[in-house]
């Protein structure tokens, strides 16, 4: 549905979800959401309901990633329609109790937006993360994101892969933003990082008040880098890990990686090279919680999306 | 200068994994196992909480040797990593007994941005001299070597059961994290410790002297919310990182989450252990401590 002008019509946003300790050991989410519930001021906006909700109470209660499963990967169709009740994994329980609140995922009761804040112990920076390339109204906050805080960086990660893609807490609503900011250690409560994410949001607010309010958004582009392939570390016959991130590859997420380059170094100091067929853009790398689902980063390719222009309905 | 003559130190121990989710030391001891090392004794002190990828199971276990709790009796009800330290002090010790290991070296990781450090009790300036040689060979490393004062009785650590003990600490490194240049200067560390005790027990003499050291004197707990007991601020960006920095009065150390900065109001001190993680339950967002100058005695091997 156009205009004459050529935007996309879009519904107003006005049901927009913060969602913090979805992984309970992420401390800025946690911090920030609980910091927006006593106190939501910095989170009003005109024509915005903004709600900040702890995704996953007892994995923050206990300061662990999740209780029985991940639950930013608990929102498969399957689990969201799983009888069971008290017997289903606590995550699945969430997942559907969530899905309750903030959903139905696919529906038109769904909320408008849902920002889901974590940490990772990885070098990222500020990354937006977007699982669709289609999703006109992420790509548009996102560019206006990636202006407001130049010179400063924010990078948007692509997943949109069949195979690596996982069903998030967000994409419970119909506009699911991840805001993954790093390096930070589980745990920890870093006051950069925690301000980084603060800005973030702010403006991710104020994007959708002026969306709300009926600013048009011309047509733009928005790099992303498009997540590629799953990297696992070298492991033994009997899975376990014998070599590390290379010191040079470490702490280097979206620098270039080359065929030849190093990638591993053994516990005894052998380097084992990047044997791909061109360049790739690594990231996640060495990230703590994924140790157990067998990946040391993902490779991804660097693509400019082009986003119409969009206005409210 | 005082010299001292020491029998051989021929029983070592490393121990790795005291805490599950230190990563540097589960995996050196793995590989020492695997490499089948007949010179030192390997223990994985925390079987069930690697597995977890936790730091304990029921409680600290690098808390649990203080004298009082070892000659406690051990019930059914007895957390994991107690009934854990009397096995390690079985293995290891007893403490304070002939029997125990000549020196037991436990290898840890911190989120804090201390570099590689050495922990030690008091009375053992044997690791003094470790530290000097370690010194003089990793001269571009940021290396330090802190003193608890707490006599060995009260001595809560696991490297306190052998005769002579302490502990590696190198960060900053994440929980559940490996990461190369920390392994690399963990393994460094131990390695020149290793060769250290072979020129000793070959009879090589180390002269004393002075070095310089941080003794640990107070801790510092976040500004928490009276009714809740939730912390209200992060460390300050100007000192988040700053390990071993001197702190001066008036020195911002919080940042709370409505953008007040709160300023250090006590004397010059040294902080450390700025913002691990595993202190956040222990009520600490850093430790203080005094720098000394430590004399050491030159040593070499007793022959009988």
């Amino acid at each position: 549905m156009s205009s004459h002008s050529g935007a996309v019509c879009l519904d107003e946003a006005r049901r927009v979800a913060i969602f913090g300790g979805t992984h309970g050991n992420e401390m800025s989410g946690v911090t920030l959401v609980n910091l927006w519930t006593k106190n939501g001021a910095e989170i009003q906006r005109k024509r915005v309901e903004s709600k900040p909700f702890i995704t996953n109470p007892k994995a923050v209660e206990k300061c662990t990633r999740y209780v029985d499963t991940d639950l930013n990967r608990a929102f498969t169709a399957e689990n969201l329609s799983a009888t069971g009740g008290d017997d289903l994994p606590y995550e699945v329980q969430r997942a559907q109790e969530i899905n309750r609140i903030f959903g139905p995922k696919g529906s038109p009761e769904a909320y408008d937006v849902i920002f889901d804040l974590h940490n990772t112990t990885s070098n990222m920076g500020c990354t937006l993360i977007l699982e669709s390339s289609k999703d006109h109204f992420n790509l548009q906050m996102m560019n206006y994101i990636k202006k407001a805080i130049t010179p400063a960086s924010c990078l948007v990660l692509l997943n949109e892969h069949p195979l690596l893609k996982y069903s998030t807490s967000r994409s419970v609503a119909k506009h699911p933003i991840g805001l993954e900011v790093g390096p930070q250690p589980q745990g920890v409560l870093r006051s950069n990082i925690f301000e980084a994410m603060r800005v973030i949001l702010k403006l991710a607010l104020d994007f959708i008040e002026l969306f709300n309010e009926g600013m048009e958004f011309p047509p733009c582009t928005v790099e992303v880098f498009r997540v590629s392939e799953r990297v696992d570390y070298p492991r033994d016959a009997n899975g376990n890990i014998i070599a590390m991130v290379h010191p040079n590859l470490q702490d280097c997420d979206w620098e270039p990686l080359n065929p030849g380059d190093p990638m591993f170094q053994t516990f005894d100091g052998k380097t084992i090279h990047y044997q791909g067929s061109g360049t790739v853009y690594p990231t996640f790398i060495n990230e703590a919680a994924y140790y157990e689902k067998q990946q040391a980063f993902v490779t991804t390719r660097r693509e400019t999306l082009v986003a119409s222009a969009i206005r409210k309905a | 200068m005082e010299h001292v003559f020491l029998p051989p130190l021929s029983r070592v121990a490393v121990c790795g994994g005291t805490h599950g989710n230190e990563m540097s030391g589960v995996y050196m001891v793995r590989e020492m196992q695997r490499q089948k090392l007949e010179a030192v004794t390997t223990v994985l002190s925390n079987p069930r909480a690697v597995d977890a990828c936790r730091r304990y199971i029921d409680t600290d276990l690098n808390r649990c040797f203080p004298d009082e709790l070892l000659n406690a009796p051990i019930t059914d009800s007895s957390p994991y990593e107690l009934r854990r330290a009397h096995e390690l002090n079985a293995q290891l010790g007893p403490k304070g007994s002939d029997a125990a290991m000549d020196l037991v070296v436990d290898l840890h990781n911190t989120t804090a941005n201390m570099g590689l450090c050495f922990i030690f009790y008091s009375k053992d300036w044997l690791t003094l001299h470790i530290y000097k040689y370690i010194q003089s060979k990793m001269a571009s490393v940021p290396l330090r070597v802190i003193q608890l004062d707490i006599p060995i009785s009260e001595a809560y650590s696991l490297e306190s059961v052998g005769k002579h003990g302490f502990a590696i600490e190198v960060g900053p490194q994440p929980t559940g994290v490996l990461r190369a240049d920390i392994y690399n200067m963990m393994k460094e560390a131990l390695d020149l410790t290793i060769e250290w005790l072979q020129k000793f027990n070959s009879g090589s003499t180390f002269e004393g002297g002075e070095v310089e050291a941080y003794v640990r004197l107070e801790s510092v707990d976040y500004p928490r919310d009276p009714k809740t007991g939730e912390i209200t601020a992060a460390i300050h960006p100007q000192l988040q990182d700053n390990d071993f920095k001197l702190l001066r009065r008036g020195d911002p150390i919080f940042q709370s989450f409505s953008g007040e900065t709160l300023k250090h109001k006590g004397e010059e001190l040294y902080p450390f252990f700025v913002n691990e993680c595993a202190y956040y339950e222990k009520k600490v967002a850093f430790l203080l401590a005094r720098k000394v100058t430590l004399t050491f005695p030159s040593i070499s091997l007793k022959r009988d």
